[in-house]
Formats: C-alpha cells, sequence, structure tokens
C-alpha cells in the first residue's frame, strides 16, 4: 500500500493557455542542441568539431571531471555549429539532422542481469546517465556515489505542465524498463509518487518494483524535491537521486531496443501559444520548428514552465530536462496607478490584497511584467505558505545573501533547488530573485565544501 | 496617454549622465507611484510574478488608519470645546481636528521622506515605501500639541538612528514611529505626559495663565487620558464610561482613543491579510490574562476586559505590534511576541503608577527580543534536522 500525503501549502497557478490534450504536431528532426548549461557542476569537453558526421548516440562532449560520462546526439546528422560565449564558454552543439535516423547499437541483450556497476557503465556510455540528478544540489549524478534511493515524480503540477497521464499514456512499458534499470543501481528502491486526484485510474498503477506514494495538493506537491521532503528527507553526507518521469521512458525504451530514442511529447502552452496543445519534438528540438504555436508580437519563448524555466528565444532549443514549451507575452506597459486600483481584474494575485482570490475560477493572461520595483525584504511571512517543507524560507535566503555556509547548512540547503522556491519568488511582494539567491548558493557550497 | 509622455520627456534629466543626476532616487520614486514600471522579469527567474507589490501593501496600511484619523480629527474638535466650555458644532470640531493636525503631517512626512530621498540616493537604491506608514502613525500616537521642531527632530532621530543606520526599510529593529513617540517621550516629558498634553491648547492656556471660558469644569475633567486614573473609582469620577472608551470621546493622542475606529482597521488589515492575525490574537489573550490576574489579585478594580479599551493598548496591538519588519518573523514566534507584549503592556500599567502607558515601551521591548524569539524557535528546526540525521 502506499502512503497519502496531503500539502495544504503552495498555489496552482490560475495562467490562462493550458494545452489541450491531443498531439498536435509530430516534428520531424531538423535542428537539434545540446547544452552543457542544462547540466548543472559539469565542465564540457568537446569531442566533435563543426562538419562532423554524427549518429544518434553518437558523444558530443564529455565531462573533464569523469570523462566516461559522455553527452550523446540525440539524432544523426552533421555538427552544425559549436556555439560558445565568453571566455569561449561552450554554450551548445547544434546538430543538423540527415534524416537517416543511423544510430549506435549498444548490446542491450543481458541489460536484466547486469549488476550496479555494468548497468552504470551502460547508461554512461549510451549518453543517459545525465539523465539522473542529484539531490542535494541538482547536479548530475555522480556515478561513483551510493544514492539512499531513487525518486521520481509521476505527478506534475507546474503550470500548464504536460499532464504525465496524457503524454506518456503509451510509454508504461518502457517506463517499467526504466525503472527495472534504476533498480540496479539502488539499495532504497525506486520510489513514484502519484497524484491523488487520479490515483486509482492512473496508468502507472501497473508499474511493478516500485514503492508508491500519494501526494495531494497545489504546486509544488508535484516537485521531486518536495516529494523527497516528506517521504525520507535529505541529511547532511547524505544522496539521492532524481529522474524525471519521460527520461524513464527515454531509459526505458534504450534497453528494450538498444538505440537512443530521445523523443518526448510536450505540452505547448501560456497565454500567447496559438491552439496550446501537445507536440511530439526530438530532443533539443529548435524554436524555429515550433513557431506555429507561437502568438504574434512581442513575446517570450520559455523552455521549461513559467516559474522555473529558461527564456530561450525564438532561435533557442528545447531543454535537456523539460517538456514543456509556455509562451508568454511580454510586459513592456506601463500602468498608471496600477497598484492603487482597487479592483485590477486582469491581474492575479496570492495574497488577498486585490479581490482576485474571490474568483477561484477565472484564468490569467499573465504576462511578465514585474508589477512593481525591488525592495529590501519586508514581508516574511507569505514565502512560507507556498513552500510545503520543514525549512524557514526568509532565514534560509538571508543565510544565503551572507554567504554564511553553517546556516545555509543548518536551515536545510540540501534539500531544496531552485524549482523548490519558485512560488517563493512568485509571491514576493519585495520583488527579490529568489532563485538566483538559491543557485548562488548551491554554487557556493559547490565551491567551499 | 499625455502625462506618461510628460514623464518620458523629462525622464533622460535624470537618468545617468543627464542635468540632474543626484535626484535620480527621487524622480523614479514619483514616477513609479504614478505608473507600475514597465520593467520585466529577468533571466534565472520566474517569468510572472503577483500583482502585489510594497506599495499595495502599504497603502491598505494606511487605509485601515483612515478611521482612526477621521475619528481622532473630529475629536480633537470635541474635546478642545469641552475643556474650553466652547458650544461648537460638527463641522467646527472638524475644521479645528484639521488644522491642529495638517502641520503635524507635513513636518513628518516632509522630514522623514527627505531623509529616506536622500539616503536613496546615496546608497544608488531606489526609494522604500516604508515611510509611508510610518510616517502616517507618527501624528496619530504623539500629543498634538508638540511643537514642531520637536516633532522633527524625533523623525529624523527615528528615521536615521532607528532605520538607515541598520541598512533602511526592512533592516531596523524597533518600529520607527515608536521611537519617534520615545525619543520625545525621554527627551521632552514635560511636552508629553502628565495630565494637561492630551487636549489640544490646554497646556499653552495653563502655562501662560490665560483665563479660559469654563475653567471650572476642568477641574473635574483635566483633560487627563483615563490611564492616569485608573481605577474604576477613578474612571467613575471623571465620568468615562466603558462605552466612552470603545467609542474614544475622550482626551488622548489623536489616533488611539477610538476603539471602534480601530477595529474597523483591524477587519481591513485581516480581511486582506496583511497584518498578522496570530500577533493580534495573542497580544489580545496576553493583556487578557494578566489584566484578569490583576483584578483577582487585587490589583486593579478594573475588569481584564476594559483593559483593552484603555490606552493605546489597541492601536498598537494591531497597528504597530504588526508591523512586520520588528516583530517575529516566524510563525511560532509570533505567538510568543503577540502574548508578551500584551501582557507587558497590561503589566506595566498595573504596576507603575508613574507610568501607565505600557503599550510602547512593550511593543519596544519585545521588538529588542523579536530576534531571540526567532532565534529559538529556528534552532528548533535546526535541531529537528540534526537529530533525523542521527537517527537515520
Amino acid at each position: 500500500m502506499s502512503d497519502q500525503i496531503r500539502l495544504k501549502k503552495g498555489l496552482d497557478l490560475p495562467i490562462a493557455g493550458a494545452a489541450f490534450c491531443e498531439v498536435t504536431t509530430r516534428v520531424k528532426p531538423d535542428l537539434v542542441a545540446v547544452r552543457p548549461t542544462d547540466f548543472r557542476g559539469m565542465v564540457p569537453r568537446l569531442l566533435v568539431k563543426e562538419g562532423d558526421s554524427v549518429k544518434a548516440g553518437s558523444p558530443l562532449f564529455a565531462d573533464k571531471k569523469c570523462p566516461a560520462m559522455v553527452f550523446c546526439s540525440p539524432v544523426s546528422g552533421v555538427v552544425e555549429a559549436v556555439v560558445r560565449g565568453e571566455k569561449r564558454k561552450l554554450l551548445a552543439v547544434v546538430v543538423k539532422a540527415d534524416g537517416k535516423d543511423e544510430a549506435v547499437h549498444f548490446d542491450v541483450s543481458k541489460v536484466s542481469s547486469l549488476d550496479k556497476k555494468g548497468m552504470t557503465g551502460l547508461l554512461l556510455e549510451s549518453g543517459l546517465w545525465p539523465c539522473l540528478k542529484q539531490r542535494p544540489y541538482g547536479t548530475v549524478a555522480d556515478p561513483e556515489a551510493t544514492p539512499k534511493a531513487i525518486f521520481i515524480s509521476a505527478m506534475n503540477t507546474a503550470p500548464l505542465g504536460a499532464d504525465p497521464e496524457f503524454a506518456l499514456k503509451a510509454d508504461v512499458d518502457a517506463i517499467q524498463a526504466g525503472v527495472n534499470a534504476l533498480g540496479k543501481l539502488t539499495q532504497g528502491g525506486v520510489h513514484l509518487s502519484l497524484g491523488a486526484r487520479n490515483f486509482a485510474g492512473s496508468e502507472f498503477h501497473r508499474l511493478t518494483g516500485v514503492v508508491f506514494h500519494q501526494f495531494e495538493g497545489p504546486h509544488p506537491a508535484g516537485n521531486v524535491g518536495v516529494q523527497i521532503n516528506h517521504i525520507s528527507p535529505i541529511n547532511k553526507g547524505e544522496v539521492v537521486w532524481t529522474v524525471d518521469l519521460h527520461l524513464v521512458a527515454v531509459i526505458g525504451r534504450f534497453m528494450q531496443k538498444g538505440v537512443l530514442d530521445m523523443r518526448r511529447i510536450i505540452a505547448v502552452a501560456g497565454p500567447a501559444a496559438v491552439n496550446p496543445s501537445y507536440a511530439e519534438v526530438p530532443a533539443g528540438v529548435s524554436m524555429k520548428q515550433l513557431t506555429k504555436y507561437f502568438g504574434e508580437g512581442d513575446i517570450r519563448i520559455i523552455s521549461g514552465d513559467v516559474l522555473s524555466g529558461e527564456a530561450v528565444g525564438p532561435d533557442g532549443f528545447l531543454g535537456f530536462y523539460h517538456n514543456q514549451v509556455s509562451v508568454l507575452k511580454e510586459g513592456h506597459y506601463y500602468e498608471m496607478l496600477g497598484w492603487a486600483n482597487p479592483i485590477r481584474g486582469k491581474k492575479f494575485s496570492f495574497s488577498r490584497a486585490y479581490p482576485a482570490f474571490l474568483c477561484c475560477k477565472k484564468k490569467y493572461d499573465m504576462d511578465t511584467n514585474e508589477n512593481g520595483g525591488e525592495r529590501p525584504f519586508l514581508v516574511n511571512d507569505v514565502y512560507g505558505k507556498v513552500l510545503p517543507m520543514d525549512i524557514y524560507p526568509v532565514q534560509l535566503f538571508k543565510a544565503c545573501l551572507a554567504g554564511d555556509l553553517d546556516k545555509m547548512e543548518q536551515l536545510g540547503m540540501y534539500e531544496v533547488i531552485e524549482e523548490d522556491v519558485a512560488l517563493c519568488e512568485y509571491v514576493c511582494p519585495s520583488k527579490i530573485e529568489i532563485q538566483n539567491i538559491i543557485r548562488d548558493g548551491i554554487n557556493l557550497m559547490m565551491k567551499e565544501l | 496617454m499625455a502625462l506618461r509622455n510628460m514623464v518620458d520627456k523629462v525622464k533622460p534629466t535624470f537618468e545617468k549622465g543627464g542635468k540632474l543626476e543626484s535626484l535620480h532616487s527621487t524622480f523614479d520614486a514619483f514616477e513609479t507611484f504614478l505608473f507600475v514600471p514597465d520593467r520585466v522579469t529577468r533571466k534565472g527567474g520566474t517569468h510572472v510574478k503577483d500583482a502585489v507589490d510594497l506599495k499595495r501593501l502599504l497603502i491598505i496600511v494606511v487605509l485601515a488608519m483612515v478611521p482612526a484619523l477621521l475619528f481622532g480629527i473630529w475629536n480633537l474638535g470635541q474635546q478642545h470645546s469641552i475643556v474650553f466650555g466652547l458650544d461648537w458644532g460638527f463641522w467646527q470640531k472638524v475644521w479645528y481636528g484639521f488644522v491642529r493636525i495638517i502641520p503635524l503631517y507635513l513636518v513628518s512626512y516632509i522630514v522623514g521622506l527627505g531623509i529616506e530621498f536622500v539616503s536613496a540616493q546615496l546608497k544608488g537604491h531606489e526609494v522604500s515605501e516604508g515611510y509611508l506608514v510610518s510616517g502616517f502613525i507618527i501624528p496619530l500616537i504623539v500629543p498634538v500639541d508638540v511643537p514642531w521642531w520637536m516633532l522633527a527632530i524625533a523623525v529624523a532621530f527615528a528615521v536615521i538612528i532607528g532605520k538607515e543606520v541598520f541598512g533602511g526599510t526592512g533592516m531596523n529593529i524597533w518600529n520607527p514611529a515608536l521611537l519617534a513617540r520615545a525619543f520625545l517621550f525621554f527627551s521632552y516629558p514635560s511636552k508629553m505626559s502628565g495630565d494637561t498634553v492630551w487636549v489640544g491648547g490646554l497646556n499653552k492656556a495653563l502655562a501662560g495663565g490665560t483665563p479660559w471660558k469654563g475653567g471650572e469644569v476642568v477641574d473635574a475633567l483635566s483633560g487627563a487620558t483615563p490611564l492616569s486614573h485608573a481605577s474604576l473609582d477613578g474612571l467613575s469620577a471623571a465620568g468615562t464610561t466603558p462605552w466612552n472608551l470603545f467609542l474614544g470621546d475622550i482626551p488622548g493622542a489623536v489616533g488611539e482613543t477610538s476603539v471602534i475606529a480601530i477595529l474597523i482597521g483591524a477587519l481591513i488589515l485581516l480581511a486582506t491579510g496583511v497584518a498578522s492575525w496570530k500577533i493580534m490574537c495573542s497580544s489580545v489573550l496576553g493583556a487578557l490574562l494578566v489584566g484578569w490576574l490583576g483584578n483577582i489579585g487585587g490589583v486593579s478594580d478594573i475588569p481584564c476586559w476594559e483593559m483593552l479599551l484603555m490606552g493605546g493598548f489597541a492601536f498598537g496591538t494591531v497597528f504597530m505590534a504588526t508591523d512586520p519588519v520588528t516583530s517575529a518573523q516566524t510563525e511560532c514566534g509570533k505567538w510568543i511576541y503577540g502574548f508578551l507584549i500584551g501582557a507587558l503592556c497590561i503589566t506595566v500599567r498595573l504596576f507603575n503608577p508613574g507610568y501607565p502607558e505600557g503599550m510602547m515601551l512593550a511593543i519596544l521591548l519585545m521588538n529588542t527580543f523579536a530576534p531571540l524569539i526567532d532565534h529559538y524557535v529556528v534552532n528548533a528546526n535546526v535541531k529537528r534536522r540534526l537529530k533525523r540525521a542521527k537517527t537515520v
């Protein structure tokens, strides 16, 4: 039997433009990119140059600290560009697909008899290892580490997020194969969290070899970090691994077929999206191939959700871990005495300072306006209302600002990454960039400890 | 929009390199007051943001104090006319109060905001709106007869020593408005305490020996706040009933006398969730408990509920104890903090006949100890985390 955990704190953002449950496009691979910046704590060493031919599963770059960890091309084609930024920092390797669908073949006939070492080796070689993320810090998992357990969230509460019950319903068998493979990596078991809303009818009940958990509540209840905090919180010195459910499916398909098949079904949604719905795309797909979903005018295209995704622009690419593209209008406008308007019906507020809380069914055309200027921390009770963890948020943020490593450790820094505090940033009346504070804090801890 | 075009036209003058660059913070403060800025969310953060900002929250606090202010304005005229035996109508009383209160607001905002604007410019920050509330409170809690220069010094002290030296809004330890009042109280006690300071014009009339109409009435009323004869006999001798205390037509600081007006403000703050209900609740509980103990212990014959209606308790509990910066920051700490404020306030009242108004000192003292309370609450969380690590 599964345990049921009910969370009250949090907020389901009432943003307009949710995706219809229909796959409206199947994008043929053209331009795809693998971006080293998606992987925290990894220093890339380039293995290809422009003009090289690659197959799906050919390594593009490797981690300098762990050369066995390679990052592979998701499609077959030619390396079109190696994009570098300031100080020649490697930003992306862009591959132009040739449509031949050639793939590197791996021997998967004996996967069921592999031990931890063998499985680790296979995942590293195939470029699938980076699917595993490690807590604390949200880095790519360290192959040498012994994780306490592996956690998977089969519940997506992020605003406009892709519903796993729809996007992955055809992949249950693959997920089973993926879970079997992951199970070899840890003694602590593979933990899968399901939402209470459709717990009974969930396709994922068919899975075996996992420990089920049931979560109920608003966002961020679907965040794996929040779930870990309630199932088995991370203590100093402990390591757990997390895998996104859609990447478990990718691992599973690989285990079944022996070739890298990184196609995924993503939600393209948002107030500025045209015909918001689902699309089947290759990993790292160029946003240029999704333009039919984007509205007119000054819009922002985000890989990921609107709270913790990355603005990639119309020429950008889908992030390695993302299965969602959000489209928002930019908020470049002045609003005369907006803060004094008693109703301000077009804007949503979590606080009761606006009457928005009275019309709970309404969805809002949110845009990127900050709705105010940046101020110091003043109101202190609002953050805890959207962070369902046993953590004192303001104290933790201030410890990060002060760079006080002892305090950060004591106050639970090991248990959070940016996405877990994203709602704190959303509701902050002082408009403080809380995710950046946490990001700097994590970087400081990784450097110093 | 014509106004927007005008602002856009003068904006470059205040930008970097412009002629009036040194007034950038001031310009920005006025611009963002008129227009919610066009700034969009930045890289690495959330892409959408809540509609609420500090301006919105603080304007609600100010609005919540308006009933107390309006009542106070009328009451100024009411008390003045009673003491001086004047036969004034409603509007005459209001006009008197209005004329007396406006200079205090001018002093409070000109001095306070002036310092805020200068310090924001020096630090290169945007002007924070925190003083809008502090500046609104100060005239409500000082005697209406306080000389303007004294008020100016008190405001400057509160803003500079109380706030800016700690790093500005959000970093201060003590409530700035209360600090201004405490400064006046300890520096110029003759203007701040005693029986005669709370009715407009009375002190001056007494000092100058000016005869005033109905001088005999004053012997009975004498302009003292009910706190200075805080016993049932004292209250009934002064002709003050609990209903007077609740309604607020008694001498006292402008904003603090009318419990009913303060309750309207409390409702606004609680309905909008701007102030912490935990602090208000626990402060009332603390006051009731100590008031009850004092009552059965024979220290005072005033029933504990009547204590809630007297003096600055209600105003302090609703508008000053709940200041989010200087109160306890943890939810559990708020219960302790509020309870101790209520309890301390009534303790001072019961045991210190020389200084019956305990609210100011109770809040300032608990402001001082709020970080300590938080420290222990947060430490409990830290210990829980460490214990968890050991048991695994």
